[in-house]
């Protein structure tokens, strides 16, 4: 099959859900009113709430969302073959996705913009609120371990992208400095430092004296460590040592100094990273040679497929961002419509181009199961054949393959990167509340969350033992992040489903996908915790059990408190709840 | 043509600092919430002699002493000269 009939096919879905789906939601369900005064109106203060124009507010909002997880987890799930992998990013993005970023965008409009967070503790009580407090503190754990696995892991196959990396961190300490202190514009100095990023990426791909190869360094791959470990296992700890040094300072520092000139660069990144794939996709006109199913799989797709692609078919990770930022500076309630579903289906199209770059780069099938050979070959080689199968892509363009297997995977890292720094700084603060809530009040100063945050990440992503030894396990906790970020989305879809149950409207458009969503997850989450991880099964893992146990327990705990809440319509909260 | 790209790139810088002017203003509201303090500074028992001569300033910061005081954690205006709630 051409892989452009497929994207077509993709996209011209997301535009019939946008254009049908989400217009009887909006009208029918949520009820979105032109006239009603939003929270950016309301509590306008120049800061936080002030009213945005909708296409801006859409931008902003899919920056945010975008990131190397839509990447990461359908290059892993077509395993399992591209056609299941294309319909749950396709039908998910639709029915689940959309639904649940708008949904959460549209409740906290209507609740003072408040976040998911909050709502919870007002719509199920106190105990639901330090119960998702306690899943979104899992939720940015798992993000932190696995993310500083992903750039470790690139760093160690793509040794051309550390220059060009670390070039990042004082252009964009100079940007920030310059916009902060002396008002300038951000634009034409952050195209600039793109260009030096890309320029240096050329250069190092071309000269190895400039890559910063540590396996190379320590006689490759056979060649001995640091400690006693291999040379492998010794460039992992290395490079998650120095990460996470790197974010405990970019995490602690403010925002506007690193984070946001990051963003600002990063946000040019992913149009790049789109305009490559989808243009060249256009100009290379490639065939899919992976398989359409797997059915030799040995390790089945059902459940496992809904929880390794999270980001881009549905993810929890969203509502956040809805409810925390985007719902303060929506203008008018009916353009939640616009920013909420069509930031779902933006990510629904990064992932669908991700799937088409894995699936066309093989050269057939042997070659494909070569590579795919068992669910575990495919999470330790997925990021590896999506940059190789996008930079097969770009040669459309009349790139280089290795200038552009460098330039994407640059592009990787910095997201994943950014995810890091955001994530550990999220859990700072969760840390932080926690302290406020159990009235530990050394738990709320800045250096102690953080310290606390980098250690349990560090000490997360270097536990698991991968087949290269020591580090090279982070892989195994992408189920895990996959299933607390599908688990925050179901209890989000619950919250707008009590939400609209108390109003009197129809909740199934959200309680379905919720149903789905967690039976799927709870589903997964059983086999690999209790028949895979436990010490009486196949591969017993002492940590992945545990750390599933916890989040096991504590959805169902959740859930059964929310569903309490969904039964009980006179529940904890609903008297001061603004139903209006 | 050359119109709808100026618009095009407005609009995607527009779409970039979004994120960065809410950053800054924050940044800036924390500096004059500092200086509203220091302003009223007999709160902290200094005392300040330009207090008397700063009468005729009051139509003019009731509205963002309020937001001021709510922000600071006081529920009530701290100072009696000034009621705005």
């Amino acid at each position: 099959m051409n892989a452009i009939v497929l994207a077509v096919i993709g996209i011209f879905i997301f535009a019939l859900g946008y254009r049908f789906y989400s217009k009887f939601v909006a009208e029918k369900i949520f009820k979105l009113d032109p006239n009603y005064v939003t929270p950016a109106h309301k509590f306008k203060d120049g800061v936080d709430f002030v009213p945005t124009n909708k296409f801006v507010l859409w931008g902003h909002h899919f920056t945010s969302v975008a990131g190397a997880a839509p990447i990461l987890g359908p290059a892993i799930a077509v395993y399992w073959g591209w056609l299941p992998a294309v319909l749950w990013v396709v039908l998910g993005t639709v029915f689940a996705a959309g639904v649940h970023d708008f949904g959460t965008l549209a409740l906290s409009v209507r609740n003072k913009g408040q976040s998911v967070g909050t709502l919870a503790h007002r719509l199920i009580g106190q105990r639901g609120k330090i119960l998702f407090l306690f899943i979104i503190l899992i939720l940015v754990l798992m993000v932190n371990a696995v993310f500083a696995w992903v750039i470790a892991n690139l760093f160690i196959s793509f040794p051309a992208s550390v220059l060009p990396v670390f070039i990042q961190i004082p252009l964009a300490l100079w940007i920030g400095h310059a916009v902060y202190k002396r008002n300038k514009k951000m634009l034409v100095p952050s195209l600039v430092a793109l260009a030096v990023m890309y320029i240096t990426a050329i250069v190092s791909s071309q000269v190895s004296f400039l890559q910063i190869d540590l396996v190379r360094y320590m006689g490759g791959e056979e060649g001995a460590g640091l400690f006693g470990l291999g040379a492998i296992s010794t460039a992992f700890f290395i490079w998650i040592a120095i990460l996470m040094i790197y974010v405990y300072i970019a995490s602690t520092l403010p925002v506007w100094k690193l984070l946001q000139p990051r963003d600002f660069i990063n946000s040019h990144q992913l149009i790049v990273g789109l305009g490559i794939l989808y243009l060249g996709l256009l100009f290379t006109n490639p065939q899919i040679t992976a398989p359409i199913s797997n059915p030799d799989a040995n390790v089945s797709w059902f459940p496992l497929l809904f929880i390794t692609i999270a980001c881009g078919a549905i993810s929890g990770f969203h509502g956040l961002v809805s409810s925390g930022t985007s719902s303060k500076q929506l203008d008018k309630e009916t353009d939640a419509r616009f920013v909420g579903y069509l930031g779902a289906v933006g990510e629904g199209i990064l992932a669908l181009v991700s799937i088409i770059a894995v699936i066309t780069f093989f050269p057939n099938r042997e070659a494909f199961f070569a590579t795919y050979s068992s669910f575990q070959a495919a999470s330790g080689a997925g990021l590896g054949t999506f940059i190789q199968g996008a930079s097969q892509l770009a040669e459309g363009l009349l790139i280089p393959a290795s200038v552009a297997a460098t330039i994407v995977s640059i592009i990787v890292v910095s997201f994943a990167a950014t995810t890091l720094d955001t994530s550990v700084r999220l859990m700072r603060y969760i840390i932080s509340e926690l302290g406020v809530e159990y009235k530990v009040p050394s738990l709320e100063k800045k250096h102690v969350a953080t310290t606390i945050a980098v250690v349990a990440s560090a000490a997360l992503v270097l536990l698991p033992e991968g087949p290269n030894g020591f580090g090279s396990g982070g892989y195994l906790l992408w189920p895990l992040f996959g299933t607390s970020n599908q688990l925050l989305a179901g209890i989000s879809l619950l919250l707008v489903s009590i939400w609209l149950k108390r109003l009197g409207r129809s909740y199934v458009i959200t309680i379905v996908p919720m149903i789905f969503l967690m039976f799927m997850t709870l589903w997964a989450m059983f086999q690999q915790v209790f028949l895979q991880w436990a010490w009486y099964a196949d591969s017993p893992n002492t940590l992945l059990f545990v750390f599933g146990s916890i989040i096991f327990v504590f959805t169902l705990w959740i859930i059964l408190t929310a569903i309490q809440a969904l039964m009980n319509p006179r529940g904890t909260g609903i008297s001061e709840l603004d139903l209006d | 043509m050359l119109d709808k790209l100026k618009k095009l790139i407005a609009y995607y810088e527009e779409v970039l600092e979004l994120p960065h002017r809410t950053e800054i203003a924050r940044e800036l509201r924390a500096e004059d919430d500092l200086f509203l303090l220091m302003l009223y500074s007999e709160m902290l028992g200094i005392p300040n002699p330009a207090y008397y001569y700063t009468l005729e300033l009051y139509p003019y910061m009731i509205e963002e002493f309020h937001d001021w005081h709510l922000r600071m954690g006081m529920e009530k205006s701290p100072l009696s000269g000034i009621r705005c709630c």
